[in-house]
């Protein structure tokens, strides 16, 4: 990979909570590097070359999947060759398989997902839950979530809730039903830039 | 994991939900055929009615929350959130929507109010609310009583963008303002605007509102929509703009491109190309003053 000092980070800006993405992942940037690093948004298909990474923020998996067809961002998505960091929505669109004709994922994580799978927005939370690779509990958000009900050999299940897998991890590709974004601990996003 | 240990409805929960509408369209239905074409042109959420505002105007009367059985009906219809209307401080109207299971309630002055002193007390929910602004006086207040999102009040059901302009360059122009502020002087701002000051240093310190804010009530065009969107809206909602135009699918989907590329003059053009006419509009200095919207619940 790229030199710590040059990894560029852009985050898929179609829809959804972009700007938390942003601040999150400068941040941990910055707390590695040690200097401000600029994350950059990204709608058009050149604004994906030469990314190292690439945050698929949470917001509605039917409009993001509307919103890549239109601008022609399908094939370089599915060929992106550096890491993606994928929350709720960006779970489903990750996935190889999902429970909704709705949307068309990328086929990037062998999982099959299952929108909405607690329920509405009455029945989101949060709660401490375990993840492999981090010594103690981490404090997750959880909004109208995505599961993988099905995970296949290729990819990793990191976390797990009783109705399925939670966070889940392919090569440099990392899937959170959960919103790490939405908060201060970036133990994930290190996690996450650890193996670029 | 056991069911103690998650917790439900809290301010993050609430406002997360918000934050994953943000770059988006919030289009009013009043069926789950109109529904499933917002669904389809892109909506990322549906806020489920009896009648569109430009139908309630016509209408007259007392406007209340929709009737459950079409709520409930718009839910099963979509995969996207569906949001519904109450009356401002009609609590009652609220848990019912909360019962049936909307993903967002909306406290709004389009509806008649039950009361003219009080709007509801929101922290006493699971369920997430947004409510309307003139002002960030107004703003900061429905975000005090627990609300997790701001839509711009506009003049609903007008077609005409002129007071959704208005008072989203009054809330952003506010917080401008107090960015060159000291403390002192955030404090005596809060007492002027009648907000409580932690919530006033706050939008000093982020430049922004602390939940996020939408622009509504007037909306009846993809130029419409990108403006808003430049001026400083983190999405729209659109109501009677898109089911009372000629075109409703199109112009469902070209709203949705103009919000997504709202700084793209070219794909602004191309997609506002041959949809048809807009809805029909009201000039608002016309209205008589029993028929304005905007200045219910401050």
């Amino acid at each position: 990979m790229a030199a710590d000092t040059d990894i560029r980070v852009g985050v898929l800006a179609l829809q959804g909570d972009v700007s938390e993405h942003v601040r999150a992942f400068e941040q941990a940037l910055s707390a590695r590097i040690g200097e401000h690093h600029p994350v950059v948004p990204v709608r058009r298909p050149m604004e994906i070359e030469g990314l190292d990474a690439l945050a698929i923020p949470g917001g509605e998996s039917t409009t993001i999947t509307r919103l890549i067809e239109k601008n022609g961002l399908r094939r370089p998505l599915a060929r992106f060759p550096g890491g993606i960091f994928a929350t709720c929505a960006g779970m489903v669109l990750l996935a190889t398989a999902v429970d909704d004709p709705r949307v068309e994922p990328l086929g990037l994580v062998d999982m099959r997902v299952v929108r909405n799978a607690f329920g509405r927005q009455h029945e989101s939370f949060e709660a401490d839950i375990a993840i492999e690779g981090l010594d103690s509990p981490f404090h997750a958000v959880f909004i109208r979530a995505p599961v993988a009900e099905l995970v296949g050999t290729g990819a990793e299940i990191l976390a797990r809730l009783n109705i399925g897998a939670v966070a889940v991890r392919q090569s440099l590709h990392l899937a959170l039903s959960f919103h790490p974004e939405l908060g201060q601990d970036l133990r994930l996003h290190e996690l996450f830039l650890e193996r670029l | 994991m056991k069911l103690e240990e998650l917790r439900f409805g809290t301010e993050l929960v609430k406002r997360g939900f918000a934050s994953m509408q943000k770059g988006g369209v919030i289009m009013d239905v009043i069926n789950a055929d109109q529904a499933r074409i917002a669904e389809e042109a892109g909506a990322v959420a549906v806020m489920a009615l009896e009648r569109v505002p430009a139908d309630i105007r016509k209408a007259g009367g007392v406007a209340r929350m929709a009737d459950p059985a079409r709520v409930a009906e718009i839910i099963d219809a979509v995969s996207i959130p569906v949001m519904g209307k109450v009356r401002i401080g009609h609590f009652v109207e609220a848990r019912i929507l909360e019962a049936l299971g909307v993903d967002m309630i909306d406290e709004s002055e389009v509806l008649t109010p039950a009361d003219e002193e009080f709007h509801i007390d929101k922290t006493a929910f699971t369920v997430p609310f947004v409510c309307g602004a003139r002002n960030l006086g107004e703003a900061l207040r429905r975000i005090n009583e627990g609300a997790a999102m701001v839509r711009t009040k506009g003049e609903a059901g007008t077609g005409n963008v002129v007071e959704a302009v208005r008072h989203m360059r009054a809330i952003m122009g506010e917080i401008r303002q107090l960015q060159g502020m000291d403390r002192q002087e955030l404090s005596e701002r809060a007492r002027a605007i009648e907000a409580p000051v932690d919530l006033v240093v706050e939008c000093a310190r982020m430049g922004r509102l602390p939940v996020v804010n939408f622009s509504a009530g007037g909306i009846a065009t993809p130029a419409d929509a990108a403006l808003m969107m430049q001026l400083g809206a983190d999405g729209v909602f659109v109501g009677s703009g898109i089911f009372l135009s000629e075109n409703p699918a199109q112009m469902a989907k070209a709203i949705v491109t103009a919000v997504d590329h709202h700084d793209d003059p070219q794909i602004l053009a191309e997609c506002s190309k041959g949809l048809g006419s807009a809805m029909r509009g009201l000039d608002v200095h016309t209205l008589p003053e029993n028929e304005v919207l905007r200045f219910r619940g401050r």
